[in-house]
């Protein structure tokens, strides 16, 4: 029995439907990402497993229990915003105490409590400053610990740190899977930066316009993808249209040059158009570079970007760009310079949607 | 030159508005023929009906207040939070005591409150004091809703009471812990304000009967020479203070809640 069913669950605003048939099953103590463009409906999902928007159609349950006729404050729920939305009037320890007064803890249990979440969080220094007082890092963690004091059964988080600049957000995002293993806690994370949730997930959703279009591991996501838009949106990715030239034995072609896939191209005909997908990194043009597959193009640019080299190479009409692992002894190539691509068949992944 | 005219309108100003003061301050320190005394304060501050009116009318002040916040946090943050759209409409009522005169609103309250009508509160005293309240409340409103609506605009209420829900809070606690409080300096400004008012009030206390301190005012000016002024001195120095504590606890909030 898993542990957080989301089964069929739709939402309407009036006439416009921001989630249509939205499916999922988290396991006790799993790390679950949403990832998506802004819009396409997030954090309304969020907002019904917390109780904040009632669902136009579908159920949740927690745990085995139905959450339909339970208010947000009986649902025992913990909630991170992006805006941290602590308590201005309260100090760092009344504000992580304040769901373990509101459900009447005894003193003790709430001091002892409150203790151990700041030690969880590191902030034990800054138990009696006041929100404007700390930086939105520290605040954002203050957050988490009150969201967590009190126990809840399930944590969600609505990109809790998109407000935050890119240093702290990537120490935070440890600091969050760090915490989140620690306690076993299930954990619901919507965020619109695929390296976030890449990085911290168990597991990924990818949501497009009010669905989940995959849901899998991060490295399945990033590999496999399903759709042509978890192609497009998960990672910086080459989609190219290639020819069918004899389906049953793979045969296509990139720009007139011959390649053979590994996949079954299905019931394609020959003289039909597919897209296939490359990750930048699948290739090389190093003179040692080994694979099974090989393209021929002229180089347009050549980007130095720090630890890697981006090339983007003209095959026919497709561009294809790829990377490189910058090296002291590497020569970028040289833009107007004819290189040949190798990588290996497996890596090209037919995009069907 | 357009300094100076600026100047002189402002100078012009205080002189029309300072002169009766200080004719007024200097005329009730002379009620002892040929020096300055405080005689007239002595009178006014040892007479039994000041002390009485006096303090029924702090008391009204003090009910008026806390019916005015129970009424108008509640309302001023519901509507924000769940009924934005009436906002235009609510400001409208609120404001509309602003243009009613009080005499209109009093007969009002008579005629439908009287002793023959389905509810009389005008037929016991602790009745009349109660339809006193709602008046002075009535009055009090368009300050006291303003300045709570711009207290709750500056924090996210619907972000804040959603966190509080979250870690169970119901709405009684939300209001008390987290809006309260979060607009305490707005509803001080507005409590003070509503102070200033009931204390100095004259028409609704007038027609009610209810010994407050307005007809007292009244009275004492038709039949004094002296003690009129010094009341008046009085009256003013404390609405004065009123003002002063609302600058006093708005730059008292600047000093706590300024970001970081
Ligand atoms: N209360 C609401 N009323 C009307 N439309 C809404 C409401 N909340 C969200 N929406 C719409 O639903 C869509 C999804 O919103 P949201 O779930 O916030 O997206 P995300 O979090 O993925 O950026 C958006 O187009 C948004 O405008
Ligand atoms: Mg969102």
């Amino acid at each position: 029995m898993s542990f957080l069913n989301l089964t069929s669950i739709q939402k309407s605003f009036g006439p416009v439907q921001v989630v249509k048939d939205f499916n999922m099953v988290i396991e006790k103590g799993e790390f679950v990402s949403f990832l998506g463009p802004s819009g396409c409906g997030k954090t309304t999902v969020l907002r019904m497993i917390a109780g904040f928007e009632t669902p136009s159609g579908g159920t949740i349950t927690i745990n085995g229990k139905s959450q339909a006729n339970l208010r947000p404050n009986q649902r025992n729920i913990g909630m991170v915003f992006q805006a941290y939305a602590l308590f201005p009037n309260m100090n760092v320890a009344e504000n992580v105490a304040f769901g373990l007064r509101v459900a009447g803890r005894p003193k003790a249990e709430v001091d002892q409590r409150v203790k151990e979440m700041l030690g969880l969080i590191k902030l034990d220094h800054l138990a009696d400053r006041y929100p404007y007082q700390m930086s939105g890092g520290q605040q954002q963690r203050v957050a988490l610990a009150r969201a967590l004091a009190p126990k809840p059964q399930v944590l969600l988080l609505d990109e809790p740190l998109s407000a935050l600049d890119a240093k702290i957000r990537v120490s935070l995002r440890e600091e969050i899977r760090m915490i989140q293993q620690q306690l076993g806690i299930t954990t619901v994370f919507v965020t619109h930066d695929q390296e976030e949730a890449l990085s911290i997930s168990d597991r990924i959703v990818v949501m497009n316009a009010g669905k989940a279009d995959q849901i899998g591991a991060p490295a399945e996501i990033y590999n496999r993808p399903a759709t042509r838009f978890v192609a497009s949106f998960v990672g910086t990715l080459n989609l190219i249209e290639a020819k069918v030239v004899d389906p049953a034995s793979n045969r296509i072609s990139i720009g007139d040059q011959g390649v053979t896939l590994r996949e079954p191209l299905g019931n394609a005909k020959a003289g039909d158009t597919i897209s296939l997908a490359l990750r930048p990194e699948a290739g090389s043009i190093a003179p040692d570079a080994k694979g099974d597959t090989a393209l021929t193009g002229e180089v347009i640019s050549s980007n130095f970007l720090g630890s890697v080299i981006r090339t983007r190479m003209k095959v026919g009409t497709a561009v294809i760009s790829f990377d490189m692992f910058n090296s002291p002894g590497l020569v970028p190539p040289a833009v107007g310079e004819t290189a040949t691509l190798r990588f290996t068949a497996t890596d090209l992944l037919i995009i069907r949607d | 030159m357009k300094k100076f005219w600026a100047w002189g309108a402002l100078i012009f100003g205080l002189l029309y508005f300072i002169l009766p003061l200080v004719g007024m301050t200097n005329f009730s320190l002379k009620m002892r023929r040929g020096v300055y005394s405080l005689d007239a304060y002595a009178v006014v501050l040892g007479d039994p009906r000041f002390q009485e009116t006096f303090t029924y009318s702090i008391l009204m002040a003090l009910s008026t207040i806390v019916f005015g916040v129970l009424l108008v946090v509640p309302t001023a943050y519901w509507v924000r939070l769940k009924l934005p759209g009436l906002r235009p409409y609510i400001e409208f009522i609120t404001l509309l005591p602003l243009v009613i005169p009080a005499i209109v609103i009093v007969f009002g309250y008579i005629r439908l409150y009287n002793t023959s009508s389905w509810l009389p509160l005008t037929g016991t005293t602790t009745g009349t004091n109660i339809l006193l309240m709602f008046g002075y409340s009535t009055l009090a409103l368009p300050y006291m809703y303003r300045s709570v609506d711009t207290g709750l605009r500056s924090i996210d209420i619907a972000t804040l009471t959603e966190a509080a829900q979250s870690l169970g809070a119901g709405w009684t606690t939300i209001l008390a812990k987290i809006i309260l409080p979060n607009v305490l300096v707005a509803v001080l400004s507005g409590a003070f304000l509503t102070f200033a008012i009931v204390i100095g009030e004259f028409t609704m206390a007038a027609l009610l009967n209810r010994p407050a301190f307005g007809p007292y005012m009244q009275l004492l000016g038709a039949n004094r020479a002296y003690e009129p002024a010094a009341l008046a001195v009085m009256s003013f120095a404390l609405t004065w203070g009123c003002l002063g504590l609302i600058q006093l606890v708005s730059r008292f909030q600047k000093g706590a809640q300024s970001p970081a």
